[in-house]
């Protein structure tokens, strides 16, 4: 188990390498380069020439990826052009916001669409089976802003029942300690402030868990119908396995494995889908950050949280890896 | 004349054969047309494509006005925009533009973008593929490395990161997202010609004397290509869905009276207490259009492969 982790962390210094050389060059090719992209378009070649020599873009191009490996290396990713601040202090700000409503969202997701799939394939053919079948069907097709803005609309401004943006309310004085608001107000004993904070974050992580949602309960569905017809379930059977355990250690468990890959692959899609939903709920995570930093060609902090995304991508897939081995023990032996 | 039975002369009909096999000699193609049209999904889908694609092509025909057009500008009030009337079956937008005739032009505009993303993606994803899964060996290593590598970032931020590169406009979102299909067709060709390269039909071409390439280009390639022609039509789906989120973002350019749907929900953000169908309509739109090529990708998946069909 601990060599399967370690192999694939080893796995991982290659593919972030190659991402940063490729990181490095798309700076290279943005309009303008990096100089301009500091400065403005209407900096003056004298200008753009100073900032080159103070920064070495002006060095051969190697030097100049070993100098911004090296830097990166020393956890200095550079200062935010449009707000001053170095990336990763931006960085610390922001990060908890989207796994605060990340985790939400994919809590939603897994929390209602394994149940939904397993009960709908118990059901097969009958209503909550083509209830379950319509919904994941809409889920894939429906846009995430476009549903975050029907959930904003009904939720928030039709029936007022949540709030529409933010983290917080603004009448809300709470202090933050780890930026997770939520875990800050449990922290700090401000229970107020923490349940103010959880009402902020359901409409973004339903509409942000809800394609997820979808995709888990058609995998669960199909999955454990799968195996309910294979020949060890009946084999357990007809050995006289209670129901209740079969359904438990040999349906559900062996049901579990593609659920759990699918459950991966969700993580870029949560990723993707938290740049979108941060921008229509007002909310203060990277995704909106990096939404603001594309049109300021912020390049720095669009390098940066690339990256930062890119290693939790991996890691999330990872963790994957490893549920695979609690799951199935065969996984650990190899 | 006699009733008496007699031998088969030259000019009597053929018997029929004892149970017909009504699958019996046709192509895969044929078969899998037959199974498309029993899919009740294939009909809705294809209806739906149908459809769009029509309203798309003739939108200079359908749309009451331009899509650029501001009929109703004198009408507007900052918190009051008019709602369906006889002149605007739909209503007007925030800037007097008419909702119905934009939508129409906006399935144009979505449309083309779509297609485009999806065409590009393929004929890059074919190209590496092929080439991985025609030459094997370190080619197909670095082509494999390189699409691992881009898979490595969720696609939207690839396609926002491409977009910004190359600047705000609706050629930036056709490439940036056809930039992102690539690696998945790609890797799909590639999985599905090594699978294919291991049948005996190959084997039997090669020992006829066949030399490799004819072999790879006119056996393996046409039999690899089921499979991504199913991906091709799933991929519309989200190619219509990450052009709007482009477009939604503001990378796809234009103004915010372009007709576009991804564009129209980022004006009618700021009005959903005023008029939430400015919301409605395009997401809906989307939405529905994503439906029919879901609808029918899933539907050709299963006529192609009845194994996979999910139960």
């Amino acid at each position: 188990m601990l060599r399967l982790v370690l192999q694939r962390l080893a796995l991982l210094v290659p593919t972030l390498l190659g991402l940063s050389v490729l990181l490095f060059l798309w700076v290279r090719a943005l309009p303008g380069g990096p100089a301009t992209a500091l400065l403005g378009e209407r900096a003056t070649p004298a200008e753009v020439a100073r900032v080159n020599a103070l920064y070495g873009f002006d060095r051969p191009l190697p030097e100049q990826y070993l100098t911004w490996l090296g830097q990166l290396l020393q956890g200095n990713f550079g200062v935010s052009t449009r707000t001053g601040t170095p990336v990763l202090q931006e960085f610390w700000l922001r990060f908890p916001a989207t796994i605060e409503l990340t985790l939400m969202a994919l809590l939603f997701a897994v929390g209602v669409g394994i149940p939904l799939g397993y009960l709908a394939a118990r059901h097969q053919g009958r209503a909550l089976d083509h209830v379950t079948v319509g919904v994941s069907l809409l889920g894939v097709t429906i846009p995430v802003f476009f549903l975050a803005f029907l959930l904003k609309w009904v939720f928030a401004v039709q029936l007022g029942l949540l709030p529409s943006a933010g983290r917080l309310s603004s009448s809300m004085i709470a202090t933050h300690p780890t930026n997770f608001y939520v875990l800050d107000g449990l922290l700090t004993r401000e229970w107020d402030a923490a349940w103010d904070a959880l009402q902020h974050l359901v409409l973004p992580a339903v509409a942000l868990g809800s394609i997820p949602l979808a995709i888990i309960a058609r995998i669960t569905r199909a999955s454990v119908i799968e195996v309910q017809n294979a020949d060890y379930v009946r084999t357990a059977r007809a050995k006289g396995l209670r129901p209740s355990r079969l359904r438990r250690r040999v349906v559900l468990r062996n049901a579990m494995l593609p659920v759990a890959t699918t459950i991966g692959l969700q993580v870029g899609l949560l990723l993707s889908g938290a740049v979108l939903t941060e921008t229509v709920f007002a909310f203060n995570g990277i995704g909106s950050f990096l939404a603001t930093a594309i049109f300021s060609l912020d390049y720095a902090v669009l390098q940066g949280f690339i990256l930062f995304i890119a290693v939790i991508y991996a890691l999330a897939n990872l963790a994957v890896d490893v549920s695979y081995g609690l799951i199935d023990p065969r996984m650990r032996a190899r | 004349m006699t009733t008496e039975t007699h031998a088969l002369g030259p000019h009597d009909p053929l018997p029929a054969r004892p149970g017909p096999d009504p699958e019996a000699g046709a192509s895969i193609w044929r078969l899998a047309a037959r199974r498309l049209r029993r899919n009740p999904g294939a009909l809705v889908g294809a209806t739906i494509i149908v459809l769009f694609v029509l309203v798309a092509l003739l939108a200079p025909v359908l749309a009451p006005y331009d899509g650029q057009a501001l009929p109703g500008r004198a009408q507007i009030r900052p918190t009051y925009i008019p709602g369906p009337s006889a002149d605007h079956l739909l209503g007007l937008d925030r800037f007097g533009g008419d909702l119905l005739s934009k939508l129409i032009w906006g399935a144009r505009a979505s449309l083309t973008i779509g297609v485009l993303s999806t065409l590009l993606g393929l004929a890059g994803g074919l190209l590496l593929g092929v080439l991985a899964g025609a030459f094997g060996g370190w080619v197909d290593m670095a082509t494999m490395r390189l699409v691992d590598l881009v898979l490595s970032v969720p696609s939207l931020l690839l396609a926002v990161s491409i977009a910004a590169v190359i600047g705000q406009s609706p050629r930036a979102v056709v490439i940036a997202i056809g930039a992102v299909q690539v690696p998945v067709f790609a890797r799909l060709l590639r999985g599905t010609m090594l699978a294919q390269r291991g049948q005996e039909y190959v084997l039997a071409a090669r020992s006829l004397g066949l030399t490799r390439r004819t072999v790879t280009m006119s056996h393996v390639l046409p039999n690899s290509l089921g499979p991504v022609i199913v991906q091709a039509t799933l991929m519309l789906a989200t190619a219509v869905i990450e052009a709007a989120a482009l477009s939604f973002l503001g990378l796809g350019g234009g103004s915010p009276t372009t007709a576009e749907w991804g564009r129209m929900l980022t004006v009618a953000q700021n009005e959903l207490e005023v008029a939430p169908r400015l919301a409605l309509w395009p997401g809906a739109c989307i939405a529905v259009t994503a439906l029919g090529f879901t609808l029918f990708g899933e539907a050709l998946r299963e006529a192609l492969d009845p194994k996979t069909r999910t139960r």
